[in-house]
Formats: structure tokens, C-alpha cells, sequence
């Protein structure tokens, strides 16, 4: 629910600490067929296709939202560098807090994954981006590499000011009746439950790497989920999936969670926790 | 499960001008006003409220537009469909005396919820509005129940000669009904809105849907209601906080578009 000033307008009431925008790219997009998104087992299968309203009508959306002082990161995706800077640009115009590049979307042509697995290209983008725009650059990065860490040392050469992970996991289902992939795309990108131990093994390794913050996120639902990931070297997190396993008020939930576990185990400030497990 | 089950065509009926029903295996509960995601393989998957409730055998009555529909439009008895669901907030009957107005293919989600008013021996008048003729449906079936029905065409090839909205207006200065139920055309639903005051209107909203179950906020209006979640039957109360009713909606993109 990140789509349109009203949904994350109630996402922010509902206790977030700030909201995500879906991912905006120059031109309105409509995404893939229905089929997007199903339910498995241990987790949400999508392939949205990157739909969104384009940047110029996301304008108005971003505008609702700072009127209310929600904390915005916009999330943007392109192909080229020059892409992701007028996004930027214009987000940060909008009045965006922070600019989210999605380097890790796992379905869609061209964009996202594609060029989020070439260090040269994660380097090159960050750094001009950062060079447009006077707010923090987050990079949001893919669990689908085999070389995680150098992408990650790759965004920070390029100066991002802190590195998100994990988007979903390349995955897909086939209906048995119809021996047919189920997702109309096919191929879509796995989140939810299963995913969290992969999500928290990556930031602990970019934690060995970097010495920027790290958001971490990918199948947190309760908040033992979040100081797993705290532990692992995430200094905040983000919750996708869980509000629809959990409702919208995961967030008041997962917050108050936290709390107890803190009070539980004497911990006054979530700062000593905050990497606790690379010893 | 939010996982499309493969079920097998039953039935299929003409009911209009371009106008089908199908019916398929799916044992189970549904109120009136809930819908089903359906899913033609290879083609795309669409919401589509319940039309016809028995215990083992639903149904939903459409009329095709686009790709979608026009290929559900071609199947056949024993083809296969994937079906999730139901999904979303049906109808509740409150008053004694209701008022159902079904604009268009909208007929086909009240008219489950007319069958239920009249098992529960509620009063009802029924105003179904078509712009012509050859669009009509259900209207037997409706009439089989012994509900007062009244029937507009907006070229006046049968009963009243004008917009349903119209005759409802009529209907709610002249008698007293408790609730006030529709599903059509959005423009058609506002006025309704704007006319009878009481509390309980309720009314259906159609919105792009993707996932039906509330996760990818494709369906969202007002602040965050989801119309496949908290909707697609809204309340007075609801309608009066959605500043997009009647006014836009928007396309699988996210851009707004003017009703
Ligand atoms: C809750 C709900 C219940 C519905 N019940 C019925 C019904 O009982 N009978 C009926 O005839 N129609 C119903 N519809 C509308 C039906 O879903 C569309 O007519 C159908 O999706 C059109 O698909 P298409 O590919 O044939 O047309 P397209 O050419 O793709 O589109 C034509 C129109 O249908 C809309 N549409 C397309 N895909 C979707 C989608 N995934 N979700 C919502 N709208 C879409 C588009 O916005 C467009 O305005 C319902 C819609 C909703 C949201
Ligand atoms: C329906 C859906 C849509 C998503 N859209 C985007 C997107 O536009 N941009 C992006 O960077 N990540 C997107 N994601 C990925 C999530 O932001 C998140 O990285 C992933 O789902 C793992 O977290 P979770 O398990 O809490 O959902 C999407 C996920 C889902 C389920
Ligand atoms: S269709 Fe996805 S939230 Fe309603």
C-alpha cells in the first residue's frame, strides 16, 4: 500500500515511522497482467511489473502527504544514470526526504536487478545522483547476487547514505491442473516469511563491508523479526508483506514488540543491540 | 489460500446483448456483494462479484469490453477457470424496507442480495436501469421472487424513459425505505447518495484490482480504504470520507482518471 497519498497517509497513522513510495519511473507504466500476486505457502509471490503513475503525477501525491509532515522516501527506478537523476531531482522538488533507488527488482526488463548487478553501473549511479540532489541516497539492493557485498561497497564508493536490503527473491509457481506458471509473467520475486533468514544473512555480510547504515527488510512480521535484523547490522528496517499477514496495525504491533523485548532484557537503548551479533 | 483453485465450468447462459453467465464448482460460503478473482489462463485475471449462490455451484454475469472478458465470454461448459476468493465486504440488510437500484451489469451484484432480502421477508422495490432494451437481465428472475419491480431504459424501448436515478428519486420522495442498496455506474451511485439521506445507502465500488486481498494498494480510495478489503460495499459513513466517490478512479498504472 504505497501507491497513493491516502494509503500511505493511514500506513503513517497506523504507527510507521515513515513511508516508502512504490518505485516511480519516468512514464506511467501499467505493469504486467494479472496475475501479480499470489499467496504461498510461506510467503507473497509477485510480479507487479514496476506499475506506477509516472513522476510527474506522483507530484500531487507527494505534495498530499508533506502537507500532513509524513517523512517521505521516494523510491525510483530508471535505466541509465541520467534517468535516475531527473527522478531524483524531480522527487526531491516534490518535497521527498530521501531518495530510494531501486537497483533490485527482479521481474522487470531493463531495469532494476539488471542493472543492480553490475558494480560499475551501481557506482556510477549512486555517485551522480548524490551529485543532484542534496537529500540522503539510499540504494535498495538484491538478494538474487552472488557477489552482494561488492555491490554494496560499490554504492558506497559512490557515496550513498545507506544501503537497503533485502528486495524479494527471484522465484515462481506452477499450477499442477494447468502446468502453467501462475503469475502471468512467470518468473516474480518471493517475499514474506521464507525470505527473512536470506534477508538477514545479507545485511549481516554488507555489515562486514560497509560503513554506511543499512535498512533491513524482507519478511519481518513481529519484532523479534526487527532486532534479528538489528543484530545482523540494520540500524532500521522496513515492513512489506506482514501487512497483510499482520493488518495495518502491524507497525503499532512490531513497535510495541520491540519495547517489551527491550524491557525483557534490560537493553535501554536499541543502539546496543545494533550489530550485536558480529562478535 | 490466496492462490487461484482450478475449477470447472458448469454452465454457461446468454442473458442479454453481450451479456453471459458462468457458472462453476465452488463449494462454500459467499454473501452478496463479495467477489471472486477469476483467472483465464493465458489471458489475465479479473474480479467479478457473485451472481448466482447456490451451496455447491457459484456464479458471476458479465458483459465483455475487453480482452478479458471477451475470453471468458468464449468458454465453454468443462473448460477450466482459476478462482480465489470471496474477497471484500458484501451487502448487509438492515432495513425492512429497502430500495435496490442495479445499474447495468450492476444487476448482477445486487440481484443475490434481493434474493437474500426476500428470504428474510424484507420489503423490497427494485429499479434496474439499462440504457437499452437488449441489455436487460435477470428481470424474470427478480420478478419469480414477488418484489415490485421497476424497470428503466435510457431510449425508453421499455419501461420508464429515463435515468434510474430518476425514478429512484420518485420512489424515495413518495414512500419510506430504511436502506437504499445499488451497484452501477459510480456517477449513478453519487446521485443516489445526494438523494437519499438516511443513514443506511450502501453502495458497490468498482476500483483496478490486483491482488483482492488488500497487500498491493492498487484499490485504494479516500485515506487507504481498500475497495477489495474494507470494500466493495461501502456505507453511508464511509462514502461520505472517500473524496474520490464519483469523481475519479484510476487506471492499472495509478493514474487518476476522471469518472
Ligand atoms: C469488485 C468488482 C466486481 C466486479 N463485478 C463485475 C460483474 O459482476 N460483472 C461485470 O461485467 N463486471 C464486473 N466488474 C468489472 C470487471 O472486472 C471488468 O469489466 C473487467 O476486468 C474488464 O476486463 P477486460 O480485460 O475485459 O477489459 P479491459 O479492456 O482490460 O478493461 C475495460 C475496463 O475494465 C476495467 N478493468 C480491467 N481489468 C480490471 C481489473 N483487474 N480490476 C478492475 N477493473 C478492471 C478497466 O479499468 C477498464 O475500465 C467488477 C469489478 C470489480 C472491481
Ligand atoms: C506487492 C509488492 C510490491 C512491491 N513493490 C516494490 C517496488 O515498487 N519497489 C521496490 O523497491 N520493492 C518493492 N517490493 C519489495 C518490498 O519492498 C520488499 O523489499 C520485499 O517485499 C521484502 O520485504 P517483505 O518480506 O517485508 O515484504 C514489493 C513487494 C511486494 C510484495
Ligand atoms: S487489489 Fe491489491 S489492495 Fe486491493
Amino acid at each position: 500500500m504505497d501507491e497513493d497519498a491516502g494509503s500511505m497517509t493511514r500506513i503513517f497513522k497506523a504507527g510507521a515511522g515513515a513511508v516508502v513510495t512504490k518505485s516511480i519511473g519516468l512514464k506511467p507504466r501499467e505493469g504486467y497482467p494479472n496475475p501479480t500476486i499470489i499467496e504461498l505457502e510461506c510467503g507473497i509471490l509477485n510480479a507487479m511489473g514496476l506499475p506506477n503513475p509516472g513522476i510527474d503525477n506522483f507530484k500531487d501525491e507527494i505534495a498530499e502527504l508533506k502537507k500532513s509532515k509524513i517523512p517521505v522516501i521516494g523510491s525510483i527506478f530508471g535505466s541509465k544514470s541520467d534517468e535516475f537523476s531527473k527522478l531524483a531531482k524531480n522527487m526531491e522538488e516534490y518535497g521527498a526526504d530521501a531518495i530510494e533507488l531501486n537497483m533490485s527488482c527482479p521481474h522487470a526488463k531493463g531495469y532494476g536487478l539488471e542493472i543492480g548487478s553490475d558494480p560499475k553501473l551501481v557506482k556510477e549511479i549512486t555517485s551522480t545522483v548524490k551529485k543532484t540532489v542534496k537529500i540522503p541516497v539510499f540504494v535498495k539492493i538484491s538478494p538474487n547476487l552472488i557477489n552482494i557485498s561488492e555491490i554494496a561497497k560499490a554504492a558506497e564508493k559512490g557515496k550513498a547514505d545507506s544501503i537497503v536490503a533485502i528486495n524479494t527473491i527471484k522465484a515462481m509457481k506452477i499450477d499442477l491442473e494447468l502446468k502453467t506458471p501462475v503469475l502471468a509473467n512467470k518468473v516474480g520475486g518471493y517475499s514474506g516469511d521464507a525470505i527473512k533468514p536470506i534477508g538477514v544473512r545479507c545485511v549481516y555480510e554488507i555489515a562486514d563491508n560497509v560503513n554506511i547504515p543499512i535498512i533491513g527488510v524482507g519478511g519481518i512480521h513481529t519484532g523479534k523479526d526487527a532486532i534479528e535484523y538489528f543484530m545482523a547490522g540494520a540500524t532500521a528496517v522496513q515492513i512489506g508483506s506482514a501487512l497483510y499477514y499482520r493488518g495495518a496495525k502491524v507497525f503499532k504491533k512490531i513497535c510495541n514488540e520491540i519495547e517489551n523485548w527491550m524491557k525483557y532484557h534490560n537493553v535501554k537503548n536499541i543502539s546496543e543491540i545494533i550489530g550485536a551479533a558480529h562478535k | 489460500m490466496n492462490f487461484p483453485k482450478i475449477t470447472t465450468i458448469t454452465e454457461t447462459k446468454n442473458e442479454a446483448k453481450n451479456t453471459k453467465t458462468i457458472k462453476f464448482n465452488f463449494p462454500g460460503k459467499i454473501d452478496p456483494g463479495q467477489f471472486f478473482m477469476i483467472w483465464i489462463p493465458n489471458v489475465d485475471e479479473i474480479p467479478m462479484s457473485v451472481s448466482f449462490i447456490d451451496e455447491k455451484i457459484k456464479g458471476v454475469t458479465f458483459r465483455k469490453i475487453g480482452d478479458a472478458t471477451n475470453a471468458l465470454f468464449n468458454l465453454k461448459k468443462g473448460d477450466k477457470i482459476g478462482i480465489r476468493g470471496p474477497y471484500g465486504k458484501g451487502f448487509k440488510l438492515n432495513g425492512k424496507n429497502i430500495l435496490f437500484v442495479g445499474g447495468g451489469t450492476g444487476i448482477s451484484t445486487i440481484t443475490p442480495a434481493i434474493e437474500e432480502a426476500i428470504k428474510n421477508k424484507f420489503s423490497s422495490n427494485v429499479i434496474l436501469g439499462v440504457k437499452t432494451k437488449n441489455e436487460l437481465f435477470f428481470e424474470e428472475r427478480i420478478k419469480k421472487l414477488g418484489t415490485n419491480l421497476f424497470i428503466c431504459t435510457d431510449d425508453g424501448s421499455k419501461g420508464y424513459k429515463g435515468f434510474a436515478t430518476k425514478l429512484a428519486e420518485e420512489f424515495i420522495n413518495k414512500n419510506y425505505y430504511n436502506s437504499v442498496i445499488t451497484c452501477g455506474p459510480e456517477i449513478m451511485m453519487k446521485k443516489l447518495f445526494d438523494i437519499f439521506k438516511r443513514n443506511d445507502f450502501q453502495a458497490s465500488l468498482e476500483r483496478y484490482m490486483k491482488c483482492g486481498f488488500g497487500l498491493c494498494g492498487q484499490c485504494c480510495v479516500g485515506e487507504g480504504l481498500r475497495v477489495c478489503k474494507e470494500g466493495p460495499v461501502f456505507n453511508r459513513a464511509k462514502l461520505k470520507k472517500i473524496k474520490d466517490f464519483g469523481i475519479y478512479k484510476r487506471d492499472a498504472s495509478g493514474r487518476k482518471i476522471k469518472l
